[in-house]
């Protein structure tokens, strides 16, 4: 028997607007770091390097979370 | 809300699937679960770039590895100072035979200059023009000054690569390559 969803599914469907208005927020972080980072490796300043990555690994694992807790909602 | 009207089809008008037309009763359309589907989809989609993002740091943390591997530049002679004119300029090839081509400009008599010849914005060969003080980039109007490498109008934003010199027995010598981000 299926399990019913702690949330209704109108109030599913806000935390989907809510959660995919955070996503989009973060991909453009992660644009701008991109950006920021290949302009620093092309100049030769590869002191930022490291620390960039591990940011947007972060926000990589925000994006992952957020989803996973998405889907979570479903069970 | 209870579980029995989660269930249900939600006619676009509003109005209850017994009032629908038929062919919307044979073949109902849950709209407000497409929606979110849709929006569901989209955010495993973004999941996706944020992940691509993210493979691009790390592919420049690969390319710095091997950057750093690679040979340090050595001293080599470019050029006898009396080969180059005053105002004039060679192109040569520094630190290997394959490497990307550089820009030796001679300012004044005891003065000079190189700098990779690759424009900072699209790698257009940039042009000097010593008379106006000015490395000219022909593909999208970049401009760079002479004496610093550093860009003055147009789209660059980075100084070109620096390749710094020094005056030996009457030799230039080229002794390493200095990258700037300002």
């Amino acid at each position: 028997m299926k399990r019913k969803s702690r949330f209704a599914r109108s109030q599913r469907m806000t935390i989907a607007s809510g959660i995919l208005f955070i996503v989009v927020i973060i991909i453009i972080l992660q644009l701008w770091l991109f950006t920021a980072t290949m302009n620093a490796y092309l100049g030769g300043d590869t002191a930022i390097l490291w620390p960039a990555a591990i940011a947007s690994l972060v926000c990589l694992g925000l994006n992952g979370g957020l989803l996973w807790y998405l889907y979570g909602l479903e069970k | 809300m209870d579980e029995e009207f989660e269930q249900l089809t939600v006619p676009p008008d509003g109005r209850s699937p017994a009032e629908q037309p038929r062919w919307r009763q044979d073949f109902p359309i849950d709209w407000p679960q497409d929606e979110y589907l849709s929006r569901r989809e989209f955010i495993k989609f973004l999941l996706l770039t944020s992940a691509a993002f993210s493979a691009g740091q790390l592919w420049f943390l690969v390319a710095n590895f091997l950057r750093q591997r690679e040979a340090a530049a050595t001293a080599q002679v470019i050029a006898r100072v009396d080969d180059v004119p005053v105002g004039g300029s060679l192109i040569f090839k520094y630190p290997a035979e394959d490497s990307p081509a550089r820009l030796l400009v001679r300012v004044d008599e005891n003065n000079f200059v190189a700098y990779e010849q690759q424009c900072t914005h699209l790698t257009c060969p940039v042009i000097p023009h010593v008379d106006v003080g000015e490395l000219h980039c022909p593909c999208h109007e970049g401009v760079f000054d002479l004496l610093t490498g550093r860009p003055l109008a147009g789209p660059p934003r980075r100084p070109l690569a620096l390749v710094t010199l020094e005056i030996r027995e009457g030799n230039v010598v080229a002794t390493g390559i200095e990258k700037r981000t300002v």
